[in-house]
């Protein structure tokens, strides 16, 4: 398990280049370890303002909420950082994990009375692969590499991991560029 | 600093052995009726006994769990007692007996499920009580001693004579061949479960051994050697008997020490499920919760009350320097507020892309 694991790529969304073409969520359904249900959200940033979309995956979390919420003890973290989704014989169905979660990810799949949420793509990230999603994505809102391919591509912008939200900060293994310079965002 | 040892969940674990070993004196009278041979299960189930209620009583005090407990038992005293425990029944019936939400993730994996879960639950209620002395059987002397009686063996639970049945009789077929049935049930649903595991690459990916592998395998070996004991008898005049009797008790015994670790342990977990249910279902009467973002309900108000009392026991503080809370945000909201912030943050240093 995860032998190939490639610890030096990085996940970086920047959500101003999402078109909202969805071929991310088409790509997700594809991941074996969702059992082939789309995790990734697309949403409208401002509909009334905007016709731009962005897009969420799961942020990964150094202290996952959603871990600490479980009446069940059945999200976990795995040596890599990936907070994986629930484990099936576990989950109560409760929603603890959908309702904390400070970026909206998981979710409740009712008929299955199980929570699901974007893993990073496990089946292929841990045998040195990208996820769907970054694979297919047209615009680079979604992208898996190094830092150093990201310098090159991105020189005005700078990854974050850091989010705060209230008097909570955040940190992430998933990266959001945001303008040079920046070291946080403030959410709430 | 994480405690070595939980004094309440030990203390709890050790009660509830002591209690045990004192049933099986009581059922057993005085040992009485106590069959030596199954000494060595007795003690594997004194072990997993004592670990299943540590490590069940460790798990119900974690603040998200307490609080499915503190709320159960206020709506068991409650007015509204019989109402959800008429819920809970049939609850308990469409997802913990008949399982239905596995059903949905797959027919195929639901019907492994249930012949697995059928099989293990019959056969825990059998050999249980079997291994603490409650249940024995006699044969009924006169029937022994006459020739040309047909034989007629006793049920005796818990010291007290419960049925008399002919030994060659569909009844005494299905009483003694009983836990053969159960071990032909766990090996179709285990097997089915196994292969799947060995050749689907999404369960390759986040299997281990210990978690995944090994508990179908001690289930296919503690049935297959249990059947081994009945080839045994039946086809190979008890030839091999002490080989089959030493490598299931080896087997069983392993699966019991394993129990309160690994993943049987959410056999005892998944009635907190029905929990779940009711919790909902209370929370739904006292209102729903309103998204501050999106104007639109998510969830219900007493879920987002203690969802904020849970995080807050855990060392989360969502709340703003106003004394709003982040959770009072939808999933969908909270993916607007950051989406939003992003596009400001662009905004702000003048250039959308970089």
């Amino acid at each position: 398990m995860a032998q190939s694991y490639k610890v030096q790529q990085e996940f970086f969304v920047d959500m101003q280049r999402c078109i909202g073409c969805r071929a991310c969520e088409a790509a997700c359904a594809e991941c074996e370890t969702n059992g082939h249900e789309s995790m990734i959200h697309v949403n409208y940033v401002d509909r009334a303002q905007t016709i731009q979309t962005t897009v969420q995956v799961c942020m990964h979390c150094d202290d996952p909420v959603c871990a600490n919420v479980c009446p069940a003890d059945a999200i976990t973290k795995d040596e890599f950082g990936i907070v994986h989704s629930a484990n099936t014989s576990r989950c109560i169905g409760c929603s603890n994990c959908v309702m904390a979660c400070p970026f909206g990810v998981p979710k409740k799949m009712e008929k299955y009375d199980l929570m699901m949420k974007c893993n990073m793509c496990y089946d292929r990230t841990s045998v040195g692969k990208k996820p769907m999603c970054a694979t297919v994505c047209p615009s680079g809102a979604l992208f898996f590499g190094t830092r150093e391919q990201m310098e090159k591509m991105r020189p005005n912008s700078t990854p974050v991991n850091k989010f705060i939200f209230g008097q909570e900060t955040v940190e992430t293994k998933v990266n959001l560029m945001m303008p040079k310079g920046s070291t946080e965002l403030k959410v709430f | 600093m994480k405690k070595l040892i939980d004094i309440k969940a030990f203390i709890t674990a050790t009660i509830v052995t002591i209690l045990t070993i004192i049933l099986v004196f009581i059922g057993s009278r005085s040992l009485q009726n106590y069959d030596a041979a199954l000494v060595a299960y007795l003690f594997g189930t004194l072990f997993a006994i004592f670990g299943i209620v540590y490590r069940y009583t460790v798990w119900i005090q974690r603040p998200p769990t307490w609080i499915y407990v503190n709320r159960s038992f206020k709506v068991l005293f409650s007015k509204e007692f019989f109402h959800f425990s008429w819920y809970s029944i049939k609850d308990f019936v469409k997802n913990i007996m008949l399982q239905s939400f596995i059903l949905k993730r797959g027919k195929k994996k639901g019907a492994a499920h249930l012949l697995m879960a059928i099989g293990c639950s019959l056969a825990f209620a059998i050999t249980f009580p079997l291994t603490f002395g409650w249940i024995h059987f006699t044969l009924v002397p006169a029937t022994g001693l006459d020739p040309n009686a047909t034989d007629i063996y006793t049920a005796h639970f818990f010291g007290f004579a419960v049925l008399n049945f002919p030994v060659k009789s569909i009844i005494g077929f299905m009483i003694f061949g009983a836990l053969n049935w159960c071990s032909i049930l766990v090996i179709i649903g285990a097997s089915y479960f196994l292969q799947k595991r060995l050749k689907e690459p999404g369960l390759i990916a986040i299997q281990t051994f210990e978690g995944d592998i090994l508990p179908l395998l001690l289930l296919i070996l503690v049935s297959i050697t249990g059947l081994g004991l009945t080839l045994d008898y039946e086809f190979m005049h008890g030839k091999a008997y002490e080989f089959m009797a030493v490598t299931h008790a080896f087997f069983v015994i392993i699966f019991l020490v394993w129990m309160p670790f690994g993943k049987f342990f959410h056999i005892i977990q998944r009635p907190a499920q029905i929990g779940a249910h009711i919790y909902k279902e209370v929370g739904k009467r006292k209102g729903m919760q309103i998204c501050k973002q999106t104007g639109k309900p998510y969830t219900t108000q007493l879920h987002i009350a203690d969802l904020q009392l849970i995080t807050r026991a855990l060392g989360f503080n969502f709340r703003n320097e106003k004394g709003d809370s982040f959770l009072e945000y939808s999933p969908e909201g909270k993916r607007d507020m950051l989406a939003n912030a992003h596009l400001k943050a662009r905004q702000e240093a003048g250039k959308f892309f970089g």
